[in-house]
């Protein structure tokens, strides 16, 4: 085989504190889809950074087409054809296809004026090389999300790509759009372009990539020929350990009704949702994107309006109007963006640990700090956060352990039911084990869960009953026995179980 | 711990503070003298106390620019009615300039929590709108001292153990704000609704109602700085205080409250004040002209933000397990 186009040797990259490269190699070669693979925290994302110029590695070399290279900043490496397309790319709505995709790199006139009648002619050749229809003067707002996509690809083939680097390009598309995107790579594969492909999915690594390489807490593992190797043994060399698949579901005693929920009716977003949770049950909701099903958690937790039906405590008609009401009753939600949505970065870890119930802790409005500190020891060791103290600020801990905080969060608050919307969205194997386990636990300990998922297995694999939605309505329940991935997939998708 | 302490924001700003302080006291020793230091602090009061409410504001990410002009009206109000009633009671004058402010502080809060506009747009039109009504309220006469009662212009000077009425209200609101930012629910919830609103959201905080609260406080102490202000120049006319707003953001700004939310503390904010003071009482006494202050203030301003920058650079999460894995590995 011809030899690497780009490559990576013994790069290191220190944060004060870390060393997120440690000697790392990697090599891309010219017509060849290279899979980079490695869990959350593997150092993925460092070395996209240094590989476009954004971090600047401490140690080792880099080297294209031979030659050794410093990149000072993303335009070196731009200017050397080395280009990167995003997990979401970040684009402007309010300017033309055009002026987006050649952003910051205008073509320019000799009177130092921008060329428009070139710029949009090259956006023309290149939205066509990519099969994208679509006008270059028309302003972005007005195009689809799958549109938009095509655009930021449009936009990092803007210049003569030789290398191209997709960092979990799937992540936020539909499945044909996928399709569309699998056809892209291998026409710039075609076209003898050195792809580096990041991902958490095999699938995609076996269908697309022809090498491999792994990484692991910063290090390099291995690498080698996609068709030399199988599943089983890449996660091996991810995690260091064999994982098996199964899901540590553990058989409690299922108790009384706990929850009735009846017609719950949105004006737009869903209509007669009926349904019960018995104590100590896990009920998984499954339904595709946009069928309803979050925005069904969301009015349960208060924070939608207009919403009508009633919602049953242990047989007690409840009210929820707001967050806090439902906390009151013994409902909480765990949103899905948990960083976003759950964390203050800025506070030290028990301040968020008792945000939900200060008033509980409070005496007087005064806030008691001994309280707050036993609640936050008390949680944070049993879900086993890593830090030094619990006073340091979330914002000093890691994505995995900000994300524990939250959960911790909201066991603090001594819940009867807990809502988890995409508990393991976006981590890795290693951890959604880990979230599966301590699901099983907490049933285990009185609680009622609802699962949200779009991860059929998970669903499948967790729940005791399954609630499947399509179009705001739900159209189907099946028993943990009865449930096979088609029935699920047949029902979300508006068919019947019959077929 | 001290060694914390001296690293800390507010830490390394009092030093500056104290070095300029006896710095000055070097060349002119009255400077320091216990009586001058008083006389500073008594000076700096009533940035202290509006400062104090803007923290409030600025920590749920919002802006107050209608401080000053709420200070104004304010002001004018309780001159007009104390020189037309001369005989009412200075605790019925202190509570109407309260009311006052509160109401006006309540505009800009309702605006914000219930129709959710911008903080600066409804506050930069409700400057105008409240120095204007001060313009209609007194027709652009003056209230001047021979207008009003002694005792009006009297109580912010009286002194309590050498010390005017007028710090020791200051010293009052500073130990009242410091001990409901560290611990009451209350002062909690601004940290919480400004550092992440929508994680405050989900955890029962209702953030458009803490930034009403944020509001309304800041409303009410420049209510009763609108009192504090007339009587102790002893004149009340519709430029009072005029840009005095931009002074009390620079004092929060330059006492390390984060201009994005979430973060501050009621120490670094009354330091932040002082220091201000410090350089307007300091630049006259060692032959600089006044009109010097505002760029020096700019000037502390801009380093602040730049040291606020550049300490948070270069902090890198925890990714590895234990720093010695990668030693372990090759090991193995």
């Amino acid at each position: 085989m011809n030899n690497a186009i780009f490559s990576l040797k013994k790069v290191s990259k220190v944060f004060p504190g870390v060393r997120a490269l440690d000697g790392v190699d990697l090599h891309l070669y010219p017509g060849q889809v290279t899979a980079l693979i490695g869990e959350n925290g593997a150092g993925k994302s460092t070395l996209v950074k240094t590989m476009t110029g954004i971090y600047q590695p401490d140690g080792g070399e880099i080297i294209f087409n031979g030659k050794p290279v410093q990149f000072h900043s993303p335009h070196d490496s731009h200017a050397l054809g080395i280009t990167a397309i995003h997990q979401e790319t970040v684009l402007f709505d309010d300017l033309t296809v055009a002026e987006n995709i050649f952003l910051g790199n205008y073509p320019m006139t000799k009177h130092f004026s921008i060329d428009w009648s070139t710029m949009v002619t090259r956006s023309q050749e290149i939205l066509s090389s990519i099969n994208a229809q679509m006008d270059p003067n028309q302003i972005l707002r007005e195009l689809s999300i799958g549109q938009k996509h095509m655009v930021g690809i449009a936009r990092a083939l803007s210049v003569d790509a030789k290398v191209v680097i997709l960092d979990e390009p799937t992540a936020a598309l539909s499945h044909h759009e996928i399709h569309e995107l699998y056809e892209l790579v291998n026409t710039l594969r075609d076209q003898g372009k050195a792809i580096l492909f990041i991902t958490h999915k095999f699938d995609e690594i076996f269908t697309l990539a022809d090498r491999y390489t792994v990484f692991r807490d910063g290090c390099y593992v291995g690498e080698g020929f996609i068709k030399d190797t199988n599943e089983a043994q890449l996660v091996e060399m991810m995690v260091a350990r064999s994982i098996e698949a199964t899901y540590p579901k553990k058989d409690v005693e299922i108790g009384e009704t706990l929850l009735e929920v009846s017609n719950l009716c949105h004006t737009t977003e869903f209509a007669d949702i009926s349904f019960s949770l018995k104590k100590g049950e896990i009920l998984g909701v499954y339904g595709l994107v946009g069928s309803g099903r979050t925005e069904v958690m969301q009015a349960l937790f208060g924070t939608t309006d207009h919403v009508t039906g009633t919602v049953k405590m242990n047989g007690k008609e409840v009210i929820i109007h707001s967050p806090k009401e439902a906390i009151d009753n013994g409902i909480v939600y765990v949103p899905e963006e948990r960083q976003k949505q759950g964390i203050v970065l800025e506070l030290p870890i028990y301040q968020n640990v008792s945000l939900p119930q200060m008033e509980r802790l409070a005496k007087h409005g005064q806030i008691d700090e001994e309280g707050e500190m036993a609640l936050a020891r008390q949680y944070c060791e049993r879900l086993q956060v890593k830090a030094s103290c619990w006073d340091e600020k979330v914002m000093n801990l890691s994505g995995g352990n900000q994300q524990k905080v939250v959960i911790a969060k909201w066991l603090a608050t001594n819940p009867k039911v807990i809502i988890l919307d995409e508990p393991t969205k976006g981590i890795d194997i290693g951890s959604k084990a880990a979230v599966h386990e301590f699901m099983s636990e907490l049933v285990d300990s009185g609680l009622s869960v609802i699962m949200v998922s779009s991860e059929l297995p998970e669903i499948l694999g967790m729940s005791d009953r399954i609630l499947v939605m399509n179009e705001g309505l739900i159209v189907g329940e099946l028993s943990r026995a009865d449930a096979t991935p088609e029935k699920v997939v047949s029902l979300a998708t508006g068919g019947s179980v019959a077929c | 711990m001290l060694k914390r302490l001296i690293y800390s924001r507010e830490g390394v700003l009092s030093i500056i503070v104290l070095a300029m302080f006896f710095g000055v006291g070097v060349i002119s020793p009255d400077f320091i003298s216990l009586s001058n230091s008083v006389s500073i602090f008594n000076d700096t009061s009533i940035l202290i106390m509006l400062a104090l409410g803007q923290m409030l504001v600025i920590l749920t990410r919002c802006i107050d620019l209608s401080v000053a002009a709420n200070v104004a009206f304010t002001g004018m109000f309780v001159a007009m009615v104390n020189q037309y009633f001369p005989e009412l009671h200075m605790s019925l004058l202190i509570f109407l300039s309260l009311f006052i402010g509160a109401l006006l502080g309540a505009i800009n809060g309702l605006f914000v929590w219930l129709l959710k506009v911008p903080s600066i747009v409804i506050t930069l039109g409700t400057m105008s709108i409240y120095r204007g009504a001060t313009f209609l309220l007194s027709d652009g006469a003056w209230v001047n001292s021979h207008q009003m009662s002694e005792s009006f212009i009297g109580l912010p000077r009286y002194e309590i153990l050498s010390m005017p009425v007028l710090g020791w209200m200051a010293i009052a609101a500073i130990i009242l704000f410091f001990w409901a930012m560290k611990f009451s629910v209350w002062g909690r919830n601004f940290y919480s609704a400004g550092g992440n609103p929508m994680a405050a959201f989900y955890s029962g905080v209702n953030v458009g109602k803490v930034q009403f609260y944020a509001f309304l406080v800041s409303g009410t102490l420049s209510g009763l700085c609108g009192y504090l202000w007339v009587s102790r120049f002893a004149v009340a006319y519709v430029d009072v205080a005029n840009g005095f707003e931009l002074q009390v953001i620079a004092a929060c700004v330059i006492g390390g409250v984060s201009i994005v939310g979430g973060l501050g503390t009621v120490v670094g904010c009354v330091i932040g004040a002082l220091f201000i003071g410090v350089v307007n009482n300091a630049l006259p006494i060692i032959g600089v002209s006044p009109f010097w202050q505002m760029a020096i203030s700019g000037l502390v301003i801009i380093i602040a933000v730049i040291a606020n920058a550049t300490s948070d650079k270069d902090k890198a999460r925890i990714i590895l397990r234990n720093p010695n894995a990668n030693d372990e590995i090759r090991a193995n």
